[in-house]
């Protein structure tokens, strides 16, 4: 393998019935500041589906300059073998430096097996993504390669923090956690280059058959778009008692999140849940109300920009992450709280 | 019919974490359990013992010491056991661990390969896919319910996605990768653990791995090198106010949304 002819950064464009996940926008933005550093500055994003060409503006507003599409009817829904071919044979013909993928159902099922199938490593889950030196410093050990994707992910259930290289092998595969990178602001009637490639598609045993496709209605709001989330634990005690925080939600044009501890009690629906098994976060303002703080939940919402947490136990752990802790019985403080938010918004005007 | 379950011996991630110099995992310092996922994935397999009289091989690569979960395997009603261990495969990424594991299975017969979705200390869920890529295998991963069809030799996967589910069948031999919630894995039985320290398990080392090239294997063989590893840096600690009355906290956060200007 001959590393120089690997060049530019691309992204997987994941698209689920034909409408782009915000993952792909959230990696185009990614892509770009790291194409900065880069020789090659121009983004690819490779659309794989079936009559989805219509993506392509939406793309090329979120910062594509390329997009390279595989559109056959073998990629109607997401099946792992032909995606697969589709995905590893763009690599084999375009051969790009870096290749990003969402860390998501598909992403963590497509991206492992196309890295195995091209040779290459594959870092997981990456929280942050920079250019830089492998190794950081200098060693006499081994030769410093510059210009390398350096990948930080966290692992052990949030415990630690690992930065992974891939020096030897190309392209340098990354997936990466929904909600942790930025969009650019769209550039409207943006046009990118558009690449029709088809590497034709048949059928073997590793084909699977799809029987039926259920959508679970998904009525609840989608958390990883808040600004700002109210997002209650345990101590909310109840189904019924999360009218407090729906409350205040509410009054903050803000939405209500929640605990594992919650989902597992109940009260609200997975789609809710942040942390380790739920989703990340990082809203503008995160209000953390009767949740104690396991190492999992934190993992999930660290990174928002203020932490403010209410709970009546002052040697909760969430204390330690929180930017505003108080101490304090939550069903007063919750409802007094709302009221006077109500007073000053109306006071405001 | 065949069953390899893949499972994996990882450290209880609360109990604290440590690495070597070279900033890989000391393993050997950390509590040893079986890797949650993986232990559905061993349940699904002995239903389907118990339902079609399946046979249940488990299989690890590890240390020596992850004798310890195909112990309990046996335990569960697990028929057969093997335990990849050796120096030169230390290190590995998911890359090497895959191409290792791919190695072993050569060896077995199978219709039906599970692991568990991801391993708690990794938390990567690549081994999976990896391996069935290396075996030539059909997957499908983030199984919720799996349903075989020994006549058709056919599995029908309840397959997981953020706002969805597929039901997708899949020839076998194939590969599928469980989830937690795909079941309730049963206890040891006082029988089994007393049965679980008679029955041998097998053990190989490089030697026994087919059709793999030294160049894959460890960390030498592996794609993905740590660059940096460390323990979790905490955000530094804010402010706590142990307010007498829920006014004075009301005051207190009132005041803080509007200084953030976000009130």
């Amino acid at each position: 393998m001959s590393l120089e002819e690997y060049k530019g950064v691309f992204i997987f464009a994941q698209q689920v019935d034909n409408e782009l996940s915000s993952i792909a926008l959230e990696l185009l933005g990614k892509a770009k500041s790291l194409a900065e550093d880069l020789d090659e500055k121009k983004v690819t994003a490779v659309l794989l589906g079936s009559d989805v060409k219509g993506l392509v503006d939406k793309l090329a507003e979120y910062g594509a300059d390329r997009v390279i599409v595989v559109d056959d009817p073998a990629l109607k829904d997401y099946r792992t073998e032909p995606y697969t071919h589709a995905l590893a044979s763009v690599i084999d013909e375009f051969k790009p430096e870096i290749l990003l993928v969402g860390a998501t159902a598909i992403g963590r099922d497509l991206g492992p097996r196309v890295s195995s199938r091209v040779h290459t490593g594959l870092t997981a889950d990456c929280t942050s993504l920079d250019i830089g030196d492998f190794p950081l410093e200098p060693s006499p050990a081994r030769e410093t390669k510059h210009k390398q994707l350096l990948m930080t992910r966290p692992a052990f259930g949030g415990n630690t923090i690992a930065t992974i290289a891939c020096p030897d092998f190309r392209p340098q595969m990354a997936t990466v956690r929904p909600g942790v990178m930025q969009k650019i602001d769209p550039i409207k009637g943006a046009k990118a280059e558009v690449v029709e490639f088809n590497p034709g598609f048949e059928e073997n045993d590793c084909y699977t058959e799809i029987l039926k496709i259920v959508k679970e209605a998904s009525s609840v709001a989608d958390i990883q778009a808040a600004k700002i989330l109210v997002s209650g634990g345990r101590g909310v005690g109840s189904a019924e008692n999360f009218k407090i925080l729906d409350d205040l939600a509410e009054a903050l044009g803000g939405t209500v999140s929640c605990s594992r501890a919650v989902v597992d009690s109940g009260w609200k629906p997975k789609d809710l849940q942040v942390g380790q098994t739920g989703k990340t976060v990082r809203p503008q303002l995160y209000f953390a109300i009767g949740i104690s703080g396991a190492i999992q939940h934190v993992a999930g919402m660290e990174e928002s920009d203020i932490i403010i947490a209410i709970n009546k136990d002052e040697n909760a752990p969430i204390f330690d992450v929180a930017d505003y802790g108080v101490v304090g019985d939550l069903n007063k403080i919750v409802p007094a709280l709302t009221k006077k938010i109500k007073e000053a918004l109306a006071a405001k005007g | 019919m065949k069953v390899v379950v893949c499972i994996k011996q990882v450290p209880d991630t609360k109990g604290g974490v440590k690495f070597k110099p070279d900033g890989t995992l000391d393993r050997g310092a950390m509590l040893a359990i079986m890797n949650p996922d993986d232990k559905a994935g061993l349940e699904a397999a002995l239903r389907l013992k118990d339902q079609y009289g399946a046979e249940v091989t488990v299989l690890t690569m590890g240390l020596p010491k992850a004798d310890a979960v195909l112990r309990e395997a046996f335990a569960m009603g697990a028929d057969k056991a093997v335990l990849v261990t050796d120096r030169v495969l230390g290190g590995a990424d998911t890359w090497a661990t895959s191409s290792t594991i791919a190695g072993a299975l050569r060896n077995l017969e199978y219709d039906l390969i599970i692991t568990g979705r991801q391993a708690i200390d990794g938390d990567t869920a690549q081994v999976g896919p990896q391996i069935s890529e290396h075996l030539h295998l059909p997957v499908i991963s983030y199984a919720e319910e799996i349903k075989v069809d020994e006549k058709a030799r056919t599995v029908e996967v309840k397959r997981q996605f953020e706002d969805r589910y597929h039901i997708v069948k899949a020839k076998m031999p194939c590969l599928v990768t469980a989830l937690s919630e795909l079941n309730e894995p049963r206890y040891m039985t006082p029988g089994g653990i007393f049965d679980a320290f008679e029955k041998e398990v097998t053990v190989w080392g490089r030697a026994d791995l087919k059709d793999v090239d030294d160049s894959n294997l460890g960390l030498k063989g592996s794609p993905t090198q740590i660059a940096k590893a460390s323990d979790k840096v905490k955000k530094g600690q804010g402010e706590k106010v142990a307010p007498d009355s829920a006014e004075e906290a009301v005051d207190y956060i009132v005041g803080k949304l509007k200084e953030k200007h976000v009130i």
